[in-house]
């Protein structure tokens, strides 16, 4: 039990980190107000909003088989309070803290209705630290962390977030950016 | 029952998703901003949205990035 318990804990983790890539550039994608080819704007939302959801089940398996299977020494506290864990603390600690972005984030979307724009967006921005922080758990923290085969698939992920969010900052990234900087004039 | 649809210009980014939702009611401009395709006295802040509509522009309301469309049944506009 304990064994199938590491195992689900291990790889749900990868997979979450997988979605959660997938997530942060569908969400850059969405905030640029693009369609993806013939995939309108409301549904690259609703994919966002989905893939980032199913990503925090992973996310909410992988913490809590590690809660009880044996290898993983996690206690509650572990979930909440960062770098006190008893199997690498300081790389557990990376783990903690993007857990608790995720659930500040996935609250705040859920709930963006209800507590306005200007906080659901204050509390959103904080994916951008916690994607890169959840990475660097991985690679500090997992089995296979620093495995050729996932450094390769690592260092492929940096690189696709990294140029979605250089596009995010660049001067064309709005679908009306030519537009609004006078391009019909 | 029609209803009508409120766009709030102070909160819209022109982001388009709601003239995908509505197309027989929100047009696009150059810019991107929704531009009602039938103005009631040239009201193009409340636009009247058929019960048709209904469904679609409460989608439109819940998935606005902007949070910048409200929903209120005919009539309250005139309270208001």
């Amino acid at each position: 039990m304990d064994n199938a318990l590491w195992a689900v804990g291990r790889v749900s983790g990868f997979v979450a980190l997988g979605l959660f890539t997938v997530a942060v550039v569908l969400g850059i994608l969405t905030r640029s107000g693009r369609p993806l080819l013939n995939i309108p704007r409301f549904s690259v939302a609703l994919i966002h909003r989905n893939v980032s959801l199913l990503a925090t089940v992973f996310l909410l398996l992988h913490v809590g088989t590690l809660l009880l299977d044996a290898y993983a020494k996690l206690n509650i506290v572990d979930v909440v309070v960062p770098f006190l864990g008893g199997y690498r603390p300081f790389w557990q600690g990376f783990g903690t803290v993007a857990f608790d972005l995720v659930i500040a984030v996935v609250i705040t979307g859920l709930l963006r209705h209800r507590i306005g724009q200007k906080t659901f967006r204050a509390v959103h921005w904080l994916t951008y630290a916690m994607w890169p922080i959840a990475l660097a758990h991985a690679i500090g923290n997992g089995t296979n962390g620093t495995a050729g085969w996932f450094l390769v698939l690592a260092v492929g992920s940096v690189a696709v977030v990294g140029a979605a969010v250089v596009w995010r900052l660049s001067a064309t990234f709005l679908e009306t950016s030519k537009a609004r900087q006078g391009g019909l004039l | 029952m029609s209803e009508v649809l409120h766009i709030d210009w102070t909160k819209c980014d022109g982001r388009g998703l709601c003239t995908e939702l509505i197309p027989d009611v929100l047009g696009r401009d150059d810019w991107g901003y929704p531009l009602a395709r039938q103005a009631r006295g040239g009201d193009r802040t409340n636009v009247a949205i058929v019960p048709r509509d209904v469904a679609a522009a409460r989608d439109a309301v819940q998935l606005c990035p902007k949070l910048a469309l409200s929903l209120s049944p005919q009539g309250a506009l005139k309270r208001r």
